[in-house]
């Protein structure tokens, strides 16, 4: 199948990064771009592909999140399983949320609005309730035994993380080849024209919803387990609505590789900032925004919409650069 | 008369606030047939289409479609029963290319993206469109936005197609070339109802001709028994019309 060549080699590549001997610093710092590489592609299924901006994916990464962790802590569940429970109950709230805004009609910045307006509940409630550890947060037992999906290394959970992102870059081009993802597109592009073609748009965009919800729930349920913590403001915070949009964004939204680019630069940034000015709180959030004015400016396709731009050019511009073989370009 | 009736919309009125877009309009349309629906700008022709595929609900009356009620069924569902419409405003997947436009419509007969491309093009060779399969909808010109609304539309092999005014916006040679293609689909076995403003094509065309004015039908018949009937032309289409259509049927037939 196409596509899936490209996604298997680069996965490959970056597995092979730890066996460089990479330091713990370069590690950390790709396993927490590939949390928001996985988070970005999740709400690229539905923003990117399915044209519906979410501005409250958070509320699917702290479900993910602190399901995984009550389940381990106060029900004992093996943190596999609870990390499968975390995907199952994102899914859910997915399916919730997603039910109600879409059978209300909402779209557009409504949408945006409600989206965010519930991650925002869920962490006032989260913050207050004791079975999430209310103010305090939840700590996970340290357990590191792979059976309770700890490790001593970092580099398993590189690989772990590596390998998430993967099945969600695998996911999401097995949606653009399917009636199901023509049918989102058609959704994004013009609603009225997609009902006269017999498309159900509220059962798309569910269902876009759904998946897009279970991917995050997989990032948060991830991030309970790699830093053993986790408390209202990480799970429900806007940080993680922010990023999980800005990374498909800056990276391209609605193609496969845009929010794994994305997340990339995202991070990169983040920590030049960090580096050229101390750690001023908030800095990072100020330097987002600027990128993503510019982005929108520049290029609203992203980088990957860049790149194709690059190539388109460079394929036309071929068979002029060679005049006196004009069968050349044929082959190009 | 003896085609068996594929529509029947029955005392159908519609209501906006103070408006009555549609005022208890009664018809039957023919299988196997082209029908015309004409009339003045804002006689609620669009909004009965709206109505039939049900994208609105009519404020009373109802809609048979082969002897079933299908007023509250939603747009998608008749889509998968056989009702296909055009937009009178086009609606094109502007971001998309023409064939992933077309194949929006094949997928709803064929669930493998290969094989919903690949009717794509094949619908596409039948409306013109081939040439452009790679160009983005955005791209297309009027006339070529007005051949992809009914590619798209025939990608759902329909039973019952609704054109809203494919002809209008189109310069007399690409009428010329889209009169034949709308003939060919009840070759195909498709029932059409068409709303139009371009008389010589309606005479050409339609068996059965229509004429709607302020919501209700105030005359049926032939199209030379409705350019012949002096009520309708002078009231409807204006002084001199009737002489204008019928020189207009004559060159064309």
């Amino acid at each position: 199948m196409k596509g899936v060549g490209t996604i298997l080699v680069v996965a490959a590549l970056l597995a092979a990064v730890p066996l460089f001997g990479v330091s713990n610093v370069t590690l950390n710092f790709l396993v927490t771009a590939l949390i928001i590489a996985l988070a970005g592609q999740g709400w690229n299924v539905l923003g990117g592909y399915g044209g519906q901006y979410s501005f409250g994916h958070a509320a699917f990464f702290g479900t993910g999140a602190y399901v995984s962790a009550i389940l381990q802590l106060r029900y004992g569940v093996n943190a596999w399983i609870a990390f499968a429970a975390g995907i199952g109950a994102g899914a859910l709230a997915g399916a919730i949320i997603g039910g109600l805004s879409f059978r209300s009609g909402l779209r557009g910045s409504y949408f945006a609005l409600v989206t965010l307006a519930f991650a925002e509940v869920l962490r006032i409630l989260a913050s207050v309730t004791p079975i999430t550890g209310a103010g305090v947060g939840l700590l996970v037992k340290l357990d590191l035994r792979p059976e309770a999906f700890q490790f001593q290394s970092r580099v398993p959970f590189y690989w772990i993380i590596l390998a998430l992102v993967t099945v969600s870059l695998l996911i999401v081009r097995a949606i653009e080849n399917s009636r199901f993802g023509a049918y989102l597109v058609a959704v994004r592009e013009n609603e009225e024209a997609a009902k006269a073609l017999g498309v159900n748009v509220i059962a798309v965009k569910l269902g876009a919803m759904v998946i897009s919800a279970a991917i995050v729930a997989a990032a948060g349920g991830f991030y309970v387990q790699y830093f053993l913590f986790i408390d209202a403001g990480i799970a429900y915070g806007p940080w993680i609505s922010i990023e999980a949009l800005l990374a498909p964004i800056i990276g391209g939204v609605g193609t496969v590789f845009g929010p794994l680019l994305g997340a990339l630069v995202v991070k990169v940034l983040g920590e030049a900032a960090k580096l050229v000015t101390g750690d001023a709180p908030g800095l990072d959030l100020m330097i987002y925004g600027g990128v993503l004015v510019l982005v929108i400016a520049l290029a609203p396709r992203g980088i990957a919409g860049v790149v194709a731009d690059l190539r388109a050019r460079i394929v036309r511009r071929k068979p002029e650069a060679k005049p006196e073989q004009p069968t050349a370009g044929h082959h190009v | 008369m003896s085609d068996p009736v594929m529509l029947r919309v029955e005392t159908i009125s519609k209501r906006f606030g103070g408006l009555l877009a549609v005022d208890g309009a009664s018809f039957d349309a023919q299988a196997g047939r082209i029908t015309a629906l004409i009339g003045p700008n804002g006689a609620g022709k669009t909004t009965l289409f709206s109505i039939i595929s049900g994208f609105q609900p009519p404020t009373s009356g109802r809609v048979l479609f082969e002897g079933e009620n299908i007023v509250g069924v939603p747009p998608h569902r008749l889509a998968q029963r056989g009702i296909a419409r055009t937009f009178q405003i086009v609606q094109p997947f502007a971001g998309l290319t023409v064939r992933e436009n077309i194949a929006v419509g094949a997928h709803l007969s064929q669930p493998r993206r290969a094989d919903a491309l690949a009717a794509a093009d094949e619908i596409a060779a039948r409306v013109g469109l081939a040439d452009q399969l790679d160009k983005p909808a955005a791209g297309l010109t009027v006339a070529g936005r007005k051949r992809l609304e009914l590619a798209r539309a025939l990608a759902l092999k329909p039973r019952l197609l609704l054109l809203d005014e494919v002809l209008a916006g189109l310069n007399p040679s690409e009428v010329r070339d889209m009169v034949p293609v709308i003939r060919g689909l009840v070759d195909q076995g498709i029932t059409v109802i068409m709303i139009e403003h371009i008389m010589h094509a309606v005479m050409n065309l339609a068996q059965h001709v229509l004429v709607l004015s302020e919501g209700r039908i105030i005359a049926g018949g032939t199209p030379s028994e409705i350019a012949g009937n002096p009520h309708v032309v002078e009231a409807y289409l204006g002084r001199g019309a009737a002489q204008r259509m019928l020189q207009a049927g004559a060159a064309y037939g």
